[in-house]
């Protein structure tokens, strides 16, 4: 309880200190609007549904993009923790892919989809795929070798040997890819939006730029930040610390 | 012979060559007998018991168990490792069954889980996870994983070497109840020199550069052999002084590089 207290004021301070700056009309209203006047905004854009439609093309994307990187990034990790001859070749080549940030997937895939959503969809697969298939990878390569030589010494050996011990002891890496890969996806899916014809919060962002309507802009930048830290506290998080503590990892 | 070691040697090649654990290894074990390894650090008794569970590849020699030659890990081996190597994600019951979930019917692995758990007391914690558990318990776990696949003979490689000085006692009379009660044969290996002889019929002692066998001791005391028994104390002196020539060995040829550089 003590923690949710501590937050809350802290966010009436931000809050408070916002509202001053905006007293001290050091910028003209329409460049920094005040709490209130976001606070309008975001209630209009729920009630007329335009944001709600916004959400659920974004959450589309993303749930599409994100299953797929997922996807990917298992089979090319696994492929990559498998085969030294693989990682070799192909593994320094993964990592300069992952550090390529998202948006410069995008002129890329518009020029290969066009102003569609698969364009958007196809920049959330690249934000994700690699980094999960890096955590993968790592994954693989470390499950513990005691834990392998237990197995064999129990008659355990070849496909067995991969479902039964050395699945279930990646899991807690795999789980961390997981995570991050949502949330690089979601940094992503902003970045493809941006740019795309709609509809996606990205686009009701560069919409609302595009008509000089700085309320809504904060607006909808305070919704997609606190849909990163909700679904990573509530489900990413949560997860990964329940797998860590069961999997022996977590230091409590 | 129930296990029988002929001529046994392990080397490594790198870049530097050919490097020599030890070399010519013969012994013979008989069925039930609890026979323990002592050495110093690096004599090869955990990668001759590697070996022997069919981990570490048999560079020189063969090795029998009941006339076949070992070549690979099997069933008929159970190992317990220093770390305990359960595995997280399954309970302890689990953990159990593992070995023995594909071999048997559902009903008669579940009884033999529950009759191995009770026999290291540890009826009471059959849903408990690995990080719920003292690492005592853990490798109690850890044994009768070992026991439940029915092994004709039980490796043991330095298993109480990471507990504590209480829970490695308590463990010791414990394993000595466990051998008596399942009449299995038991190659325990550990640097303790008490611990040796406190549970062991036979003591093989190794030496170290080359690795090699220099003692085999027949231990015939009562058990339990309390610390303080005089036969005790006087079979460990014995055997402390064997080793004594072998680590200064190792010392002085250290210092002597040290010296010639």
């Amino acid at each position: 309880m003590k923690l949710a207290i501590k937050r809350t004021l802290f966010l009436v301070v931000v809050v408070g200190i916002w509202q001053l700056v905006v007293s001290m009309n050091i910028f003209p209203e329409v460049v920094l609007p005040g709490p209130v006047k976001v606070m309008q905004a975001l209630f209009d854009g729920f009630a007329s549904g335009s944001l709600l439609v916004a959400l659920g093309a974004s959450f589309k994307h993303l749930l599409i993009g994100l299953s797929l990187a997922l996807l990917f990034g298992t089979i090319l990790g696994v492929i990559l923790g498998k085969s030294r001859q693989a990682d070799e070749t192909a593994g320094m080549y993964l990592i300069a892919l992952q550090s390529i940030p998202s948006i410069v997937w995008v002129p890329l895939s518009l020029m290969l989809f066009g102003f569609t959503e698969f364009a958007v969809i196809f920049v959330v697969v690249l934000g994700g795929t690699f980094v999960m298939a890096l955590n993968v990878r790592s994954a693989i390569q470390n499950v513990p070798p005691q834990l392998v030589k237990a197995a064999r010494t129990m008659g355990t050996s070849g496909a067995e040997l991969f479902y039964r011990v050395e699945i279930p002891a990646s899991i807690p890496y795999y789980m961390t890819g997981v995570r991050l890969a949502w949330a690089f996806s979601w940094r992503a899916l902003m970045a493809g939006e941006l740019l795309s014809n709609g509809p996606g919060l990205g686009y009701s962002l560069q919409f609302a730029s595009d008509f000089a309507r700085m309320d809504q802009v904060i607006g909808i930048i305070i919704i997609i930040g606190t849909i990163g830290a909700v679904v990573d506290q509530l489900v990413f998080s949560k997860l990964e610390k329940n797998v860590l503590k069961r999997w022996g990892l977590l230091k409590s | 012979m129930f296990l029988e070691l002929k001529q046994v040697g392990k080397s490594y090649e790198d870049q530097q060559g050919r490097f020599e654990v030890f070399s010519d290894i013969d012994l013979s074990i008989e069925e039930n007998q609890f026979v323990s390894i002592l050495g110093p650090s690096g004599c090869g008794k955990s990668t001759l018991l590697s070996m022997i569970a069919g981990l570490e590849k048999i560079t020189d020699g063969t090795i029998l168990l009941e006339g076949e030659e070992i070549s690979k890990p099997g069933s008929d081996r159970g190992m317990v490792f220093q770390e305990p190597s359960l595995f997280p994600w399954l309970n302890v019951k689990n953990n159990v069954l593992y070995p023995i979930k594909k071999q048997l019917p559902k009903n008669e692995a579940e009884d033999r889980v529950k009759h191995f758990l009770k026999m290291v007391h540890l009826s009471k914690f059959t849903d408990h996870y690995t990080y719920e558990l003292s690492g005592g318990m853990q490798q109690r776990v850890a044994i009768a994983r070992a026991l439940s696949m029915d092994p004709k003979v039980l490796l043991m490689d330095e298993p109480f070497g990471a507990l504590d000085e209480q829970t490695r006692d308590l463990m010791q009379d414990e394993l000595t109840k466990i051998w008596q009660e399942t009449n299995k044969t038991i190659l325990f290996v550990t640097h303790s020199i008490h611990e040796a002889i406190k549970l062991s019929d036979r003591v093989i002692v190794m030496g170290i550069r080359p690795g090699r066998i220099i003692a085999d001791i027949n231990v015939d005391l009562p058990r339990p052999r309390k610390r303080n028994n005089p036969d005790v104390v006087e079979l460990e002196t014995q055997v402390m002084d064997l080793l004594k020539v072998e680590i200064d060995k190792v010392l002085k040829e250290e210092i002597d590089y040290e010296a010639s550089n």
